[in-house]
């Protein structure tokens, strides 16, 4: 599925990943979170190849990965309150009151700091989408993983989502990797972009750069979202 | 498998899940299962009556019948076919739901491992609570098979405690007991399985949980001949 990427992604910057339907960039995400078993190469986390990790010290990792799902992921049985203190609960030594604090300094960081006991049956895609990247910092993250922040959202909510990933990358200087297809977001948000097309990394630059790659798939691909 | 059986990150969390499923499978399925007692009681004495023609026979021997098919068969079996109906299919859909909705990569990805989180509460809650359900069904059973034959006139009251009590052996409640952690185990496993191994949409978790019930009522019936084969063997 995916052949010869070599990508380096940058502490306190945002990777934007960028590719039609179907050309990988889901799997590469996969890949990289563990989700999903690489056949050969390396990943490497600050030097840790997470391929050859074995089952405990991917664990380890993966505490230091935030990761904002396309449709949330949130858990339907658990308010939002319980969703974001979750990795708190399971891995934090932080008492009640101070997962609590934790979890409101997280809502509010997302601007939602009166749906605590609300469960997400009763959200908006927008609010579900806040709510995934506030549970996706509650334990302070290294690395954060978005995988379509926008999809499903209207133009309005998906700039607020837009920025609030770019104001928690730089605030808590994080390495963050977006999954996208919105034009408007890799405009936005791509310090860094790579475009991926039937699997293989056919061309990386920035978003100064990207209208003028050269690159004739990615010429078509743009022109297909601009036009 | 091993991921299944490896220790909880957490005891207290997996303590609360274990309390909730519990409460889920146990309370949750006390009125079907009191319901289908009374009356798979009370029929079992109907037809023992009307099957009992000759005047040679004592009447108490349509409670020992009743007794011993309750214990033995009715309950465990009927029982435990009825959750593979009703706990099964609830715990195939929803683990299949939060499979594709991508809960369970949510597990996965924050290092929180999603097969002892999710399924070891449920299949402990269910050796736990299944066979004390049974047991419910068996009294339970016991109690509607009274009140139809003695408000039918089939039986005395006191024909019906003779019976009962006569020639009654320990060792068909530790079968009957055996039979339900064994159903009680293969019905949490063969729909967790079912479940969290759901890939696709809507329909794939319609189709899991056809699948759990349908899995989970042949693996009961295979057991069940294979228990009373080894087990009741003379």
């Amino acid at each position: 599925m995916l052949e010869n990427i070599s990508a380096l992604f940058e502490k306190g910057q945002t990777t934007l990943v960028i590719g039609a339907s179907g050309s990988g960039k889901s799997v590469l995400m996969k890949c990289l979170v563990g989700l999903v078993q690489a056949d050969s190469g390396e990943i490497l986390y600050d030097n840790r190849d997470f391929v050859s990790l074995d089952y405990e010290a991917k664990k380890e990792v993966r505490r230091e990965i935030g990761m904002l799902f396309q449709g949330a992921a949130l858990f339907d049985s658990l308010s939002v309150e319980e969703n974001v203190g979750f990795p708190l609960k399971m891995f934090s030594k932080l008492s009640k009151s101070e997962q609590l604090d934790r979890v409101n300094f997280c809502l509010n960081r997302v601007h939602l700091d009166n749906a605590n006991k609300k469960f997400p049956s009763e959200l908006s895609g927008g609010m579900k989408k806040r709510v995934g990247i506030a549970r996706a910092i509650a334990l302070n993250p290294e690395y954060l993983f978005c995988d379509e922040p926008n999809s499903g959202l209207d133009p309005l909510t998906s700039r607020v989502i837009d920025e609030l990933i770019q104001e928690i990358t730089q605030e808590f200087n994080i390495t963050t990797i977006i999954n996208s297809h919105d034009m408007k977001t890799v405009m936005d948000l791509g310090d860094s972009i790579f475009f991926i097309h039937k699997g293989l990394l056919w061309w990386q630059g920035t978003n100064k750069e990207i209208m003028h790659s050269g690159n004739t798939e990615l010429d078509t691909f743009l022109k297909a979202y601009l036009f | 498998m091993r991921g299944l059986f490896s220790r909880p990150e957490r005891f207290k969390v997996f303590w609360e899940r274990t309390m909730h499923e519990m409460n889920a499978i146990g309370v949750g399925s006390l009125g079907i299962v009191a319901a289908i007692s009374l009356s798979v009681g009370a029929v079992t004495t109907v037809q023992t009556a009307y099957q009992l023609v000759s005047g040679l026979v004592p009447r108490s021997i349509i409670s020992t019948i009743l007794r011993d098919s309750m214990i033995l068969e009715l309950a465990p079996t009927i029982t435990c076919l009825v959750l593979a109906g009703k706990v099964g299919a609830n715990i195939a859909s929803e683990l299949g739901n939060m499979s594709v909705s991508e809960q369970i990569d949510a597990l996965d990805v924050m290092g929180v491992n999603a097969s002892s989180y999710l399924v070891l509460p449920k299949i402990v809650a269910g050796l736990f609570v299944i066979p004390l359900l049974i047991i419910v069904a068996m009294a339970l059973g016991i109690v509607g098979g009274y009140w139809a034959g003695v408000s039918g006139g089939a039986i005395t009251p006191r024909d019906f405690t003779e019976g009962i009590v006569a020639d009654f052996r320990g060792f068909t409640i530790f079968f009957a007991y055996i039979k339900s952690v064994t159903f009680a185990f293969l019905i949490t496993t063969i729909s967790s399985y079912h479940g969290y191994y759901t890939r696709g949409g809507a329909l794939e978790v319609g189709s899991s949980s056809t699948k759990a019930v349908v899995y989970s009522c042949v693996g009961i019936l295979f057991s069940d001949f294979i228990l009373a084969q080894m087990l009741l063997e003379n």
